[in-house]
């Protein structure tokens, strides 16, 4: 089983700080926008490196990483 | 095996009004933790106070009450007094703890009122936009403070929880901060410690928790909690002041 994050586009207020935050640098600023017209940020995990730390998740002051799945 | 999730207890599909980056998300993220955890969302009534702190009652799934500017612990006082068996605690910003709530909160903890408050210092008051607050550090510009805080004028910052631990009534003082991982999960141990001497009867349970106010302090969220690391915890030193469990 992979680990992986949920994120909920709705709440993203586009902070980056999740983006400084992952050890692996598996989440980056996307080209979508949510409804303020900020780049929301996306996960983007083809090699299946994320660790499940669930690092982003208590660092997002939004709660937008709704999920982290670990094994 | 889902290692994070919404806690419980807050409202479905409810979303933070807070600003991009404002710690407040995170700290009432692990107050609504601990809820879930020591089971007390249907035992609970929270006080809310006045300025961006006041907002919890929008998020929580509590029964919460809506406390005058400053008075939080004294309407708490009376929610507790009349309903021991239920657990209070309030959510405060600086400015209404530490200002013009200072009378109220010191005495309450003088009381040893069986309490828990959580207390957010982000140096400024965030709601209003920006003025000098009790906790603004020396030399901060804020817009009521434009050539920065200086002691002739304006006197000194407050230290809230050196204060609140000389009470005797205080059973649990800390001080935590959010500006890494690290420090967020010492911060989650800080606010149950707080909420247990309450459970045990033992007294006024107390956390400081160091946050961020990237909006008026025009900063980016990350140089934010580098302000934090910086230039507030050197003054504000991070760590339990006071607790009676030994």
């Amino acid at each position: 089983m992979k680990n992986y994050i949920v994120i909920d586009d709705t709440r993203c207020k586009a902070c980056y700080l999740c983006v400084n935050e992952c050890p692996r640098k598996l989440i980056k600023v996307s080209n979508k926008t949510n409804k303020l017209g900020d780049r929301i940020v996306e996960f983007d995990d083809k090699d299946g490196a994320c660790l499940g730390c669930a690092m982003c998740a208590t660092r997002c002051p939004d709660m937008a990483i709704t999920e982290v799945h670990r094994g | 095996m889902q290692v994070f999730k919404i806690p419980e207890v807050f409202r479905e599909d409810m979303k933070y009004t807070f600003c991009p980056g404002c710690d407040h998300g995170v700290a009432v993220r692990l107050v609504a933790e601990v809820l879930d955890e020591l089971g007390l969302k249907e035992d609970t009534i929270a006080v809310a106070s006045v300025g961006c702190s006041v907002t919890i009652y929008d998020f929580l799934n509590l029964d919460t009450i809506e406390a005058p500017h400053g008075r939080a612990l004294a309407v708490a006082t009376g929610v507790k007094r009349a309903k021991p068996d239920k657990f209070v605690f309030t959510y405060q910003g600086d400015g209404d703890f530490a200002s013009i709530g200072l009378a109220e909160s010191m005495h309450s903890a003088l009381r040893g009122e069986n309490l828990t408050a959580i207390c957010i210092n982000n140096t400024t008051y965030g709601m209003t936009g920006g003025q000098l607050g009790p906790t603004t550090l020396m030399g901060q510009v804020t817009t009521t403070s434009p050539m920065g805080r200086n002691a002739e004028y304006y006197g000194y910052p407050i230290k809230i929880t050196e204060h609140v631990a000389l009470c005797d009534g205080t059973a649990y003082a800390a001080r935590v901060s959010l500006d890494t991982v690290a420090n967020i999960k010492k911060a989650k141990e800080a606010i149950k410690s707080a909420f247990d001497v309450q459970l045990k009867g033992l007294g006024f349970g107390f956390v400081e928790i160091l946050s961020t106010c990237p909006t008026n302090w025009r900063m980016t969220p990350e140089k934010a909690h580098e302000r934090v690391r910086n230039e507030m915890m050197p003054v504000f030193k991070p760590g339990v002041y006071k607790d009676i469990r030994g």
